[in-house]
């Protein structure tokens, strides 16, 4: 990636995923934090595009910023003002140094390997080489997915309906 | 003469007692000998195993007659067939196989003949017994183990035999297992022996890890000439030592023997005569040309049966159990014949063998028949028996002179043979043996005179025999044995045992007052030594006949019989003043020299429960549960102090996560920098 | 200055980081639910930035990968925030460090 639109793209999109990260964590308001959170996963969703995964990012938009982010809120909104709270518990201290050890651990990891990095452009596009992908060699955990997605929805559907209602 | 025996008659005469146990034990198992009463036919059917085993070893005795002239044929040397391969294992190659040569055939003569005769006399003594079956199956087993001890070609071989006999004595010294005295002694036989057995078992690994030789006759090529190492010759013959002085009962492992009356009087006899005991004599003598090249091993021999045959004769004297008088005697006459191994008198060692074969079996036969009598053993209710069991009389008499050496009876020429060959090589021993010879006479003429001469004193009734406050605690223990014929016991007057009883009685006195004859021109030395190696038959001692010693001998004899007579049937000296002459004599003898309180209390006690057991004790209760039960508190304390991180709290056990790979991560790295 | 795969993988390292962080201080059940979503974008990030730079030009395994990743990531939410539900309807709280039943 020579050319410097790229470069400046990587470096805004990474300033807004991270700024909106450290932003979830730091604000109180967990209304906001998800919001903030939204925009850190359209960041991602960004950085995708800089990879030439379109296909992913489209996914990310989709899924994350669409479905989970909206499944988030509802969780903040079906429970009480008093527990939208997003503080920290007695484990703040000992969570930053050891979240500080494992940031540094995985930096260290990925900088000090020597990557076989292949040198040639971003993909024309992936939509369909995913799409046969699924459907060929990866059919299988395909269709697994399809069963763990119904799996998850019976779940959460049997999880929180409220109990001794089925008869009636 | 007949052809040189073939090898399958040999397995044969191993094998028919053998089969004859077989039989039985299936028949039994089956159901087919159980005990019946009523018409002549189930009578007879119930005494089916007894007729067998009869069979099996009349057949073994006559094939082993065959192999005595076939050895006669050869000079006494060895006929050897080739060894069968049984066990491979890397470099341990052993064989199984068979060896006739003129000790063995002798030992087989007697064997099979004294074994059957002893089945014959059971057949009256045992009669109605609820074991007889049982009884049978062992009398077989015992004597088709002796077989394979007398014929086995390989040590390993002989050593299988050789605990075959330990198991069936125990089997057998126990055979009235529901008396708590029977138990005791057959425990004591059987563990006794096998301190003995650590010592062969010993010699055994030494000499195959030193010689790589388990064949007898290799063994006895390699010493004989001279190949292996006189310290490793001078180890393994103690360590055949061993085994032989707890197989035959030698000083300071005798103490089973005595206890060892507890089984059947015909078991006694055969245990006595011509199996068990004298295992150890025919180990030592087979193992001579090992012996006699090492002084020390020698020498060990020498004292020990010297040692042996004075105390346990003056032992015999003080016993007042018919059958322990008797068990005495035989430890004192095996003493006699390691004795004669160790002056290098094989020929004469191995013929006072076999006529004490054949005299000490008549004596337990005739103990037995008066046993079926009086019903009891203790020689103090007996006397006067002459009157009424004149047959059994006759020939106990005949038995006791010839083992005090009477001429012309078997025990003079052999025990005369002895003295000789003696005088010749060590002349120390000469005069313990005489002393000895004296000791033997007296307890002999104790024995007669107190069960047949004077008064009858009333036997014992049936099973009311209260325990009299004996010091040695002899009577206490044999009250049991008064039961023993119970039927027969107790009536006004005894009464001769049934002609069953009395045939093998007049065989055995015929031949004990006969076979003395057959070594008189030294043929049977000559069989009994044929097959030693050649480079040993310098060091075999040979002493010429001399008249002095024999007539000394006997003299010494008559003379003890003469102090008996004097003391027990006169009364010219009376027993109570020699004794109270004697006191610190005769109490140290009551206790049998404290050697059994010496084992009981010192080393049972004392080194072994106290020591070894305390200590063991101490090492398993402090260091082993110690151990156990720390690893338990350790880990109860430990996880009284861990679970606390058992937070429930699932990001406490999230970051858990993530130090475990921080810590991994980390250790790859410094792993490969 | 060109932007080469180590910018992507210390930009997943961070993301990592704080969504960790959050995962493991953050009182609320939400909010450890999205540490755990922002872990997962890491790791897409990373699959993504991998399979541009490492993998063969026709190779699009890392894609795959995330889309399961994804898929799997929205089971989870579902499950978890059910759970969240759940958790608040019998105790009266969504805070983590109340729900300790499994304590010692």
């Amino acid at each position: 990636m020579e050319d410097t639109g790229s470069i400046v793209a990587f470096w805004l999109l990474a300033a807004l995923t991270l700024g909106s990260a450290l932003a979830v964590v730091v604000i109180r308001d967990l209304i906001r934090a998800v919001v903030l959170l939204i925009t850190s996963f359209l960041g991602v969703a960004g950085l995708y595009i800089t990879l030439s995964a379109d296909f992913v990012a489209v996914v990310q938009v989709l899924i994350y910023v669409g479905a989970i982010s909206v499944l988030l809120l509802f969780a903040v909104m079906l429970t009480p003002r008093a527990s939208r709270d997003n503080a920290e518990t007695f484990f703040q201290i000992p969570a930053i140094l050891l979240t500080g050890l494992v940031a540094f651990t995985i930096s260290l990891v990925s900088l000090d390997t020597d990557w076989t990095v292949v040198e040639r452009g971003g993909f024309e596009e992936t939509a369909s080489a995913i799409g046969e992908s699924l459907l060929d060699k990866y059919v299988l955990p395909f269709e697994m997915a399809a069963v763990l997605l119904l799996v998850a929805m019976l779940g959460a559907i049997v999880l929180v309906h409220p109990e001794g209602t089925e008869e009636e | 003469m007949l052809n040189q025996i073939p090898e399958g008659v040999v397995w044969a005469i191993l094998f028919l007692p053998f089969g004859s146990f077989a039989v039985i034990s299936l028949a039994a198992l089956l159901g087919l000998t159980r005990p019946s009463t009523g018409s002549g036919r189930a009578v007879w059917r119930a005494r089916l195993s007894g007729y067998l085993t009869m069979a099996a070893i009349a057949a073994s005795f006559l094939l082993s007659l065959w192999a005595l002239d076939s050895v006669l044929q050869e000079d006494g040397a060895r006929i050897g067939f080739d060894a069968h391969e049984w066990v491979v294992v890397g470099p341990l190659r052993v064989d199984i196989g068979v060896t006739v040569d003129g000790l063995a055939a002798i030992m087989l003569i007697v064997v099979t003949s004294v074994s059957l005769l002893v089945q014959f006399y059971s057949q009256g003594y045992m009669r109605g017994d609820p074991g007889y079956n049982r009884y049978y199956a062992f009398m077989s087993l015992f004597t088709g183990s002796m077989l394979g001890l007398v014929l086995a070609s390989n040590i390993l071989q002989l050593f299988v035999f050789w605990e075959l006999v330990g198991l069936c004595s125990y089997l057998l010294i126990g055979f009235w297992f529901y008396r708590d005295s029977a138990r005791r002694a057959a425990t004591k036989a059987f563990v006794v022996t096998r301190i003995g057995d650590v010592g062969f078992l010993l010699a055994i690994l030494l000499i195959w890890t030193r010689t790589d030789q388990l064949d007898i006759g290799q063994i006895q090529h390699l010493a004989a000439t001279g190949m292996i190492g006189s310290s490793v010759i001078t180890l393994f013959a103690l360590g055949l030592f061993a085994g032989a002085a707890g197989k035959s009962a030698q000083f300071p492992l005798h103490v089973w023997l005595p206890d060892a009356m507890e089984g059947p009087t015909p078991v006694s006899a055969l245990i006595h005569a011509a199996t068990m005991v004298v295992a150890g004599v025919y180990l030592v003598a087979r193992f001579f040309p090992v012996f006699i090249v090492s002084e020390e091993a020698i020498n060990a021999v020498v004292v020990v049966g010297a040692i042996t045959a004075i105390m346990a004769a003056s032992l015999a004297i003080v016993a007042t159990d018919i059958k322990r008088v008797m068990a005495y005697s035989t430890i004192s006459q095996l003493g006699y014949m390691m004795m004669a191994l160790g002056v290098g008198a094989i020929g004469a060692a191995i013929f006072h063998l076999f006529t004490h074969a054949f005299f000490k079996a008549l004596l337990f036969l005739g103990a037995g028949s008066v046993n079926h009598a009086t019903g009891t053993f203790d020689m103090r209710k007996m006397g006067g028996l002459a009157r009424f069991m004149p047959m059994t009389f006759l020939t106990t008499t005949v038995a006791g002179l010839a083992l005090v050496g009477v001429f012309p009876l078997a025990g003079f020429w052999s025990k005369d043979e002895i003295l000789i060959e003696a005088w010749a090589e060590k002349p120390l021993i000469f005069w313990t043996a005489l002393a000895g010879v004296f000791l033997t006479a007296v307890y002999v003429g104790r024995m007669l005179f107190l069960t047949f001469g004077g008064e009858y004193k009333g036997g014992e009734a049936p099973a009311t025999g209260s325990p009299s406050p004996d010091s040695s605690g002899e009577s206490a223990k044999r009250t049991g044995q008064a039961s023993e014929q119970g039927a027969e016991a107790g009536q006004a007057k005894p009464h001769e045992s049934p002609w069953v009883m009395l045939l093998p009685l007049v065989v055995l006195a015929t031949l004990a007052a006969t076979v003395g004859f057959v070594n008189i021109t030294g043929g049977m030395s000559d069989i009994l030594e044929g097959w030693l190696p050649e480079e040993t038959h310098e060091l075999v001692a040979a002493g010429e006949f001399v008249l002095w010693i024999s007539v000394v001998s006997v003299a010494v004899g008559l003379a003890g019989l003469g102090l008996a007579w004097a003391i027990y049937s006169r009364k010219v000296i009376r027993a109570e003043e020699v004794s109270a002459a004697l006191e610190p004599l005769q109490v140290l003898l009551d206790r049998k020299y404290y050697l059994d309180e010496l084992y009981e209390t010192v080393i049972l006690k004392g080194v072994i429960m106290r020591g070894a057991a305390a200590a063991l004790h101490a090492w398993d209760r402090y260091v082993i549960d110690g151990v156990v039960n720390g690893l338990a508190s350790l880990m109860r304390l430990s996880s009284e102090k861990f679970r606390l991180a058992q937070a429930g709290q699932a990001q406490i056990y999230g970051a858990a996560i993530f130090i475990g790979v921080v810590a991994m991560i980390a250790g790859v790295l410094i792993a490969n920098p | 200055m060109a932007i080469e795969l180590e910018h992507y993988l210390a930009l997943g390292a961070l993301l990592f980081a704080i969504g960790l962080y959050m995962a493991l201080a953050k009182r609320n059940f939400v909010g450890v639910l999205m540490g755990i979503e922002l872990m997962f974008n890491a790791v897409n990030l990373t699959f993504i930035a991998f399979s541009r730079f490492v993998s063969p030009a026709t190779d699009v395994t890392g894609h795959v990968f995330v889309v399961f990743v994804i898929t799997v990531a929205a089971a989870e939410a579902a499950v978890a925030l059910a759970l969240a539900m759940l958790v608040y309807r019998n105790r009266e709280t969504i805070d983590v460090d109340r729900m300790d039943l499994l304590k010692w």
